[in-house]
């Protein structure tokens, strides 16, 4: 909307005058810890904290098992959310409860969860081992503890974007002779694909930034947000800043380009 | 070529039973019918994107009810064109072609080929969704006829464009046809009818009331339906000849020797006119009128309309004229009664064909 327009607009009333302060106070309750984090922390002392290399070590496993948990989640979401988007099927309802299950489930529990289904003495557990695979206390672990609590961010986010996509584009598709696997690439995926990234976005972000779930099924090696409860732990607030500053900032930077990247291609689509 | 056979669905909306129609190979055949009949959802069916509760289809005598819409040469477009958005043109109308793993060349050769066709050899590298009505129409045309379908399905393909795109993309169905294209095209305009079809089905309430040629439906509706539906029963078929030097009338003849005058700016070529019964007057002895179109003719029926009452008068072809009760008795028109029957030349309706 140009200034213009915008002028021409009747002033806000005073209910929407408050309502815009309670927004601002809000904005301030988000704004202001993370602020608060950057004007304690000098210069200074986050670079020496990126000098360190377990810090670096640690942001960068978080960083990439992330990442990679949530592509390689991404291969049985993406299709199961295009399921849930076009089909009708018994107990739905009660299928699209559970994928949203992990959002209310203490993380805590969640970790305990799936110590429960992956320690050494479960079946799944012993037939991990029989492959040469560790669960516990490996980056496979962290993934799938991060994955368990993100999950549903990337199956919402992509069911809705399969959603958006008219259905009579793929009846022409299939008409126009393509099989249903084409459709689903040249069609489907293409039109919800900025839904689809926003989801992986999303998931991404919320398994980089777990905590709780992952202190119990791998303590170590150490991703960032259990490096920075240690080192609160043993040497309190002053140590754990930086850390969780130069944390952040890269998160940031990634989470903000990735956002940008999206958008673009998404412009460029429509 | 196209069999049909007592086709019935039912779904939330309406129902849909026993559709039943032949088309032949090469055939215009438009399927008339009044909005939320389910005509749609008849081509959808047809096209193998949903199924029937009963009944068959069968193209060139193979039964196809249930084969994968991807295999069965069976092209629909859609009224709203349904282009893919995130294509150009050039990608949407190479689509089908891709799917068919034609050659990189073969794409190239087909796709300008098939885009002079339908007039869009220009508008290739476009982005779909800046196009007008009418060329994401011809663009959709194009998409569908490079598959080379046996038969192709018309949604509605003129209704949603505005009045110049309409007439281009008649001609263009026309052109499309007469290179042999069968085509079952689904409207609810009777004008798009007239002007297209070789054959014309009536639905009516989730099923065909009529089938016939355009003179068979518009002169012998079966049902008051029909009737009221096509609402036009003066439909001649015949040449425009161009008017006389410095005149502005235009004289129509058809093959029956018929000649009437009319006033219009069509250009000469063949044709159907048509006049709304409401429009035609008659009289016991010749008028002395402004109308140019003066018959004489026998009254061969009178029937009660829902408005007034209908009179058909053979003057050669059968015209027929709405009149009120009261003229019906102050001239004591009567079956067998020899009248005169008059319209004006500027009451007709000419559409190229």
């Amino acid at each position: 909307m140009s200034l213009h327009k915008r002028r021409t607009k009747a002033p806000p009333s005073w209910l929407h005058l408050t309502f815009i302060a309670l927004g601002g106070a809000v904005l301030l309750f988000i704004v202001a810890p993370i602020l608060g984090i950057y004007l304690k922390s000098t210069v200074g002392e986050v670079a020496e904290a990126a000098k360190e290399a377990e810090v670096r070590d640690s942001i960068w496993l978080t960083l990439w098992v992330s990442m990679a948990g949530t592509l390689a989640f991404a291969f049985a979401c993406v299709p199961f959310a295009y399921i849930l988007a076009r089909k009708t099927f018994p107990l739905k309802g009660l299928i699209t409860g559970i994928i949203d299950l992990p959002v209310i489930v203490p993380h805590s529990v969640a970790g305990i969860a799936i110590l429960t289904i992956v320690a050494r003495d479960t079946f799944i557990g012993n037939v991990a081992e029989s492959m040469g695979l560790e669960i516990v206390g490996t980056p496979l672990g962290i993934a799938l503890a991060m994955a368990f609590v993100s999950v549903p961010f990337l199956i919402n986010a992509a069911r809705d974007g399969f959603a958006a996509v008219p259905e009579r584009l793929e009846n022409v598709a299939l008409g126009l002779g393509a099989s249903p696997l084409r459709v689903f690439f040249t069609v489907s995926v293409p039109l919800a694909w900025r839904a689809i990234v926003s989801g992986l976005i999303l998931m991404w972000g919320r398994g980089m930034s777990e905590f709780g779930a992952v202190l119990i099924v791998a303590y170590h090696p150490m991703i960032a947000p259990v490096l920075i409860y240690e080192r609160f732990g043993a040497f309190g607030l002053k140590y754990s800043r930086p850390v969780s500053a130069l944390f952040m900032a890269v998160c940031l930077v990634i989470f903000v380009i990735l956002r940008l990247v999206a958008r673009r291609r998404g412009n460029a689509r429509s | 070529m196209l069999e049909v056979k007592n086709l019935s669905k039912r779904l939330d909306t309406f129902a849909m039973r026993d559709v039943s129609f032949n088309i032949g190979q090469g055939e215009y055949f438009v399927l008339l019918g009044v909005s939320g009949v389910g005509k749609t959802v008849l081509l959808e069916i047809i096209a193998g994107v949903m199924r029937p509760d009963r009944g068959t289809i069968a193209l060139d005598g193979r039964d196809i009810t249930f084969r994968k819409a991807q295999n069965r040469s069976i092209g629909l477009v859609y009224q709203d064109q349904a282009l893919f958005p995130h294509l150009s043109v050039r990608q949407n109308i190479a689509y089908g072609l891709r799917c068919r793993k034609a050659s990189r060349s073969e794409v190239r050769e087909k796709v300008t080929n098939f885009a002079e066709r339908v007039g869009a050899q220009d508008i290739l590298d476009r982005n779909v969704e800046s196009l007008s009505g009418g060329e994401a129409q011809r663009v959709a045309l194009a998409r569908t006829m490079v598959t080379e379908p046996r038969c192709l399905l018309l949604d509605e393909p003129i209704a949603s464009l505005d009045a110049q795109s309409r007439g281009e993309v008649r001609s263009l169905l026309r052109d499309l046809n007469r290179r042999g294209q069968t085509i079952l095209h689904v409207t609810h305009d009777y004008e798009e009818a007239v002007s297209l079809a070789s054959r014309i089905a009536i639905m009516e309430g989730g099923t065909i009331a009529q089938t016939g040629s355009p003179e068979d439906i518009f002169h012998h509706p079966n049902s008051e339906f029909v009737a009221n539906f096509v609402g036009i029963k003066n439909f001649f078929r015949g040449t425009l000849e161009p008017p006389a030097p410095g005149g502005q009338l235009s004289r129509f003849a058809d093959p029956s020797g018929l000649r009437l005058w009319v006033l219009t700016d069509q250009a000469p070529g063949t044709g159907c006119l048509l006049f709304r019964s409401q429009d035609l007057a008659i009289a016991n002895e010749r008028p002395q009128t402004s109308a140019k179109n003066i018959f004489e003719g026998q009254i061969i029926d009178i029937i009660p309309a829902k408005l007034g009452v209908e009179v058909t008068v053979q003057i050669g072809v059968k015209v027929s004229a709405l009149l009120t009760r009261s003229s019906i008795n102050s001239l004591r028109l009567e079956i067998g009664k020899t009248v005169w029957v008059h319209f004006k030349a500027s009451a007709g309706r000419f559409l190229r064909v």
